[in-house]
């Protein structure tokens, strides 16, 4: 059992939480995940941990609420628990002195590139930062985000916050505007997939994190299983960062759909119980 | 001598592919004395060179006649800690009870049915065995994995005065016991009685903890004086055929993870969702497959497929599951092998494409080989494919280990009877040496490793 010390809202339908996990506290590095377990009923749930107080024995995770489970993490408070915690999990970022890298980071993928960027600038490398989201309340992170980054530029959808437009324009910017080493992109995959289109282009070397749908993470179902560079590989273990240029982006979207019935059905009654047990 | 084979109730098929309770029912007291009666307590006793831990099998099934059911007990765990496992899933078939003298002429005792009357006899009158208090001797063992091979191995550990810690990848110990063998042929609730009592017994059990990604085994060398590895046969083998990643299209690991261990069969009030198709299709022939098959069944599956390349002799599956899966209404598309995987515009299944094949002459495995006869493809309509080919050698901690020695598979290499790796101080057995193989295998690797390594903690020698 995980004591819950923080759970608020933090944006338009983003949580952040801040649970106890000592053992992953103090073995995480950056890019590496959890996977989590509610309560008795509840499915395992990748999260990034996108920071870690070992002192402390915490992690913080960020999700966006989309369906049941994420719905059911947003109902918890301090003081509660979730069951299980297991990790970390997954390979750790290459954390190297490249150059010059961008970090590039749509919606809640803010959460999983907030220590990779961290890392990446702590290795001595120039930092460039590119944030994007639909709109101004949806932004998470921005404000330590800019606060480490050597050059920054924010963009929303309907220019409520930033510059009006998509990260690719941010990615239009540092590129023309100087060498650029490595690309660190993490976000919705059409988002990762349009700048891993462009940097195949210009030979960029980059970097995504996918988000497959995942049950064991130990490499035991396959269910996580992408394409990438025509070879089946399983993001728990062999990811979850992967050569853009070689990933299958449109298989991994259409393997996104593959529970949408039957989670559209088990969030309408999870949200259908709430209003009921709230009537009472 | 009775010669009546004793025959053990069962949920009939039509009633037990509703639920997920178990489909035999067990003996009685009454019918375990007479099955017992029927053994001739042959002085060879070939049935006990039949058993892989080779059981003392005439010793307990005399103490059953005589209505001693606690001593047959006794006997049974000097050599087999997983009674009432075993006596469910051994392939008794092709051990034990394959060399019963009585089998050819009236059908050999039911040795696994007897060994499973007794430990169910056990746990039901609470009748735990003592824990004996044994000297401790200070050292300190890690365990990975706590399948069948490691919960032995920490079983033996604790009674020789070793402290035991197991470490396990997901949230529940058990290994395929818990993920992969369906509740139906082996309740969950005897898995948590035997590991209960390993924790009685003093075994630390470590959940969620991934060796070799949250922490390296030279990690676990340096907290601990010996290593044991049973980290099982747990990576699924695709087809590798054209749609293999379409929506519908499961790994058998996938699929029974998250039925048995996730309980999706109980969805939505369990929040893991699995598809329910209407039209099933397992591909494979050995016990996953059948477990997959009969699974989709109790699912709601109206129409579920098996698609094997070889004939109904050459199957793997023990011989009671193929009966059971008939008898429940799989339908056995024998001699036939998949070939591509077909959906529709939004990425779902709609059909495996498979060919017809032909046995040709022996393999090295000696089985005939299948050859595809030429145009002779055809389709079946699915909405769920269940791809049920085999595991390979869970990878995890050989490719994070500098210096253990594996095979060209990828299994760990080992000493036959040491059970000791390359490397100082680690040994390893069940599935992950072997390659996947059967419970009691496992659980007798996991006994040879814990006296070797009792040994190389009281010598220090390598
Ligand atoms: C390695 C990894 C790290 C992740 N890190 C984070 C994180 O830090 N914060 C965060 O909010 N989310 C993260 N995710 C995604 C998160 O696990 C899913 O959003 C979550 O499983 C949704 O659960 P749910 O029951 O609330 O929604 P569901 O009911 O399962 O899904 C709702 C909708 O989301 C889509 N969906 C389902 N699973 C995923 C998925 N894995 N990725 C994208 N869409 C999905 C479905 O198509 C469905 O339409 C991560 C995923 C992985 C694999
Ligand atoms: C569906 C199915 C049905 C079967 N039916 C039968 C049957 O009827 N009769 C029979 O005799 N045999 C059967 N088998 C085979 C039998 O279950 C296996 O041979 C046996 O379980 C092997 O035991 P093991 O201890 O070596 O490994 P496993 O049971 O595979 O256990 C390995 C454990 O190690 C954990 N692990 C893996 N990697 C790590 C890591 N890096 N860190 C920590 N933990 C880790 C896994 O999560 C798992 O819990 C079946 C197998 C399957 C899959
Ligand atoms: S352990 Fe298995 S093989 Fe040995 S006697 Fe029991 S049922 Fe037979
Ligand atoms: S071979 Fe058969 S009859 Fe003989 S001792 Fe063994 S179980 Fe009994
Ligand atoms: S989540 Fe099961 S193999 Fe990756």
């Amino acid at each position: 059992m995980h004591l819950i010390r923080y759970n608020e809202i933090v944006a338009e339908r983003v949580g952040m939480m801040i649970v106890e996990a000592p053992y992953v506290a103090e073995h995480r590095k950056a890019g590496q995940f959890i996977i989590l377990i509610i309560d008795e009923f509840g499915e395992r749930v990748p999260f990034t941990i996108a920071d870690a107080d070992s002192k402390e024995g915490t992690i913080t995770i960020y999700y966006q609420i989309v369906g049941k489970s994420t719905d059911k993490l947003s109902t918890l408070k301090a003081g509660d628990f979730i069951k299980d915690i297991a990790g970390p999990l997954g390979h750790a970022t290459e954390i190297k002195k490249y150059g010059t890298v961008l970090c590039i980071g749509g919606g809640i993928g803010m959460a999983p590139l907030y220590p990779i960027a961290e890392a990446m600038k702590s290795a001595g490398n120039r930092l460039l930062g590119v944030l994007g989201s639909r709109n101004s309340s949806l932004l998470i992170l921005e404000d330590p985000f800019k606060k480490i980054c050597d050059e920054f530029l924010l963009f929303t959808d309907d220019g409520s916050a930033g510059e009006k437009g998509f990260v690719t324009h941010g990615l239009e910017q540092f590129s023309s505007g100087g060498k650029i080493d490595l690309v660190v992109a993490i976000g919705p995959v059409p988002m990762m997939k349009a700048v891993s289109d462009m940097t195949k282009v210009t030979g960029i070397p980059t970097l995504v994190s996918l988000n497959s749908i995942m049950v064991d993470g130990t490499g035991m179902c396959g269910g996580c299983r992408v394409t990438v560079g025509g070879k089946t590989l399983f993001t728990c273990v062999d990811g979850p960062e992967f050569d853009a240029h070689e990933v299958d982006f449109d298989e991994l979207m259409m393997r996104h759909k593959t529970y949408r019935k039957e989670e559209a059905e088990s969030h309408e009654l999870h949200r259908h119980k709430c209003r009921l047990d709230g009537m009472i | 001598m009775n010669k009546e084979k004793q025959i053990m109730p069962e949920q009939k098929p039509e009633e037990r592919i509703k639920n997920f309770d178990e489909v035999s029912l067990g003996f009685s007291s009454d019918m375990a004395v007479l099955e017992a009666q029927r053994c001739l307590q042959c002085k060879n006793s070939p049935c006990v060179q039949g058993c892989p831990v080779n059981v003392n099998i005439p010793a307990f099934i005399s103490k059953i006649r005589d209505e001693k059911f606690l001593d047959a007990y006794g006997i049974i765990k000097g050599t087999n800690s997983l009674p009432a496992v075993c006596g469910r899933v051994c392939p008794q078939e092709s051990q034990c009870e394959e060399r019963c003298v009585l089998r050819n002429k009236f059908g050999s005792v039911s040795i696994g049915k007897l060994e499973r009357f007794v430990a169910d006899h056990e746990r039901n009158t609470e009748n735990v065995l003592e824990i004996r208090d044994t000297e401790k001797t200070g050292k300190r063992v890690a365990v990975v994995g706590s399948g069948p091979a490691g919960l032995t191995a920490a079983g033996e550990l604790i009674s020789m005065g070793h402290d035991v810690t197991v470490f396990e990848a997901l949230h529940s110990p058990g290994g395929v016991l818990v993920y992969g063998i369906p509740e139906f042929r082996l309740p969950k609730d005897i898995v948590h009685y035997e590991i209960d009592a390993l924790v009685r017994a003093g075994v630390e059990i470590v959940t969620n903890r991934v060796i070799g990604i949250s922490e390296s085994l030279d990690d676990l060398l340096e907290k601990y004086d010996a290593v044991f590895i049973g980290t099982g046969a747990g990576l699924p083998s695709f087809l590798n055929i054209p749609g293999e990643n379409l929506q519908g299209v499961y790994s058998a690991n996938e699929y029974l993870t998250r039925i048995n261990l996730m309980k999706a069969y109980m969805f939505p009030e369990y929040d893991t969702p699995v598809i329910r198709g209407r039209r099933v299709t397992v591909l494979g022939g050995g016990n996953v497959a059948m477990d997959s098959a009969r699974t989709a069944l109790r699912l709601g599956s109206e129409e579920v497929h098996l698609v094997y390349r070889r004939s109904m002799e050459e199957m793997p599956a023990r011989t009671e599951e193929i009966h059971h899966a008939e008898e429940e209404g799989v339908i056995f598309d024998l001699l036939a092998n998949p070939v591509e995987f077909l959906g529709d515009e939004n990425g779902h299944l709609k059909s495996v494409r498979c060919i017809r094949m032909q046995l040709g002459a022996p393999d090295d495995s000696g089985r005939r080989r299948p050859t595809e006869v030429e145009g002779s493809e055809f389709e079946i309509e699915t909405d769920v494919a269940i791809v049920a080919v085999g595991n390979g050698p869970n990878p995890i901690v050989q490719r994070s280990t500098p210096g253990m020695e594996t095979s060209r598979r990828g299994n760990i290499v080992v000493d036959g009877r040491t059970m000791r790796t390359s490397k100082k101080g680690v040994f390893a057995g069940g599935d992950i040496v072997s390659g996947a193989a059967t419970v009691i295998e496992a659980m007798g690797a996991g006994r040879n490793a814990a006296s070797s390594i009792d040994e190389y903690l009281k010598t220090g020698q390598w």
